[in-house]
């Protein structure tokens, strides 16, 4: 099983990667983009075939260390 | 007063600390290497600066779990001092026992200057051989040193008397420009409720003798000293 992983700034946080970014596409001449916010993916290759099991300890992953709940959001999707 | 001076693999100020504490200010201080599980005798603990963990991650979001950090936790519940400088702040923050984070400059640059923060209380152990409202120039080195916390911490910060240290101009003034890297309300420095663990961005270390263009940064650590006597 593999777990996929998302973790974003919060929207209270401000993201100057983000902005910069915006910045430099729009001075690429990309037009019309509204927001960007820069996070992290993760992938992590997980033992064991319980759904319901490995979600929990993914959550647990997330909350307690792959993410900083005061300043990020998490979401992740598990495949086979 | 006896220090001890963690050390994790990427700590890049822990004997500029060791300098400061033992040469400058004659203490007993002695490293503690991350894998150690208990500090020894001592009163205070410094987290210095650097890239623990060559910040992977998050800046401090591995040295947190280290065993040395979890005696450093159990220290700072017991009530022992702990001052964290720099990535030792970072730390202190992802470790929970200061509130709020440390992110990216909001200019996204690594800082490497002398700066003027505001003592903005002294009613503190790591400030209390400074007067209210003194200006100290003391230097940065950080890429993520800009505060956050969410409106109602930063509140209870205020509220509480537990913000010590403000970016601000020459003659004290907080303004936005004096603001280096973007924190929330010019925050340099910030305490525990009760008190006893502090997290600063500047490096008081690097600004404790003549030769080094500041002595500032020493009062932060004659505060340490002034407390102990007031307390034995």
């Amino acid at each position: 099983m593999k777990a996929k992983i998302i973790i974003m700034p919060k929207r209270t946080v401000l993201d100057p990667q983000g902005k910069t970014v915006k910045n430099a596409l729009e001075s690429l001449s990309f037009k019309g983009i509204k927001d960007v916010r820069v996070g992290k993916f993760m992938e992590i290759e997980l033992e064991g075939g319980n759904k319901a099991e490995l979600r929990k300890k993914m959550d647990k992953a997330c909350h307690d260390l792959l993410s900083n709940p005061v300043i990020e959001e998490y979401r992740f999707e598990l495949h086979e | 007063m006896r220090f001890g001076i963690i050390q994790f693999p990427g700590s890049n100020c822990d004997q500029d600390a060791h300098h400061a504490l033992a040469e400058l200010l004659g203490q007993p201080t002695r490293y503690i290497w991350h894998k150690e599980e208990s500090l020894g005798e001592i009163d205070c603990v410094v987290i210095p600066g650097g890239f623990s963990y060559g910040d992977y991650l998050r800046t401090g979001a591995i040295a947190r779990f280290s065993p040395a950090m979890k005696a450093v936790i159990q220290h700072a519940k017991a009530g022992g001092l702990v001052l964290g400088i720099c990535n030792g702040f970072q730390i202190l923050c992802e470790a929970h026992l200061l509130p709020g984070a440390l992110i990216r400059n909001r200019g996204l640059r690594f800082i490497c200057e002398h700066v003027f923060v505001r003592v903005k209380t002294t009613e503190s152990p790591f400030t209390n051989a400074c007067q209210k409202g003194q200006v100290l120039r003391i230097p940065i080195a950080h890429g993520e040193g800009n505060y956050f916390a969410e409106p109602a911490v930063v509140e209870q910060l205020r509220r509480s008397d537990r913000i010590l240290l403000q970016y601000c101009t020459m003659d004290g003034e907080l303004t936005d420009a004096a603001n280096p890297n973007g924190s929330i309300e010019n925050i340099a420095g910030i305490c525990n409720e009760e008190g006893n663990v502090f997290g600063m961005m500047p490096h008081p270390e690097r600004a404790s003798e003549k030769l080094l263009g500041s002595e500032d940064g020493r009062l932060i650590f004659d505060s340490l000293l002034a407390g102990q006597r007031i307390a034995t």
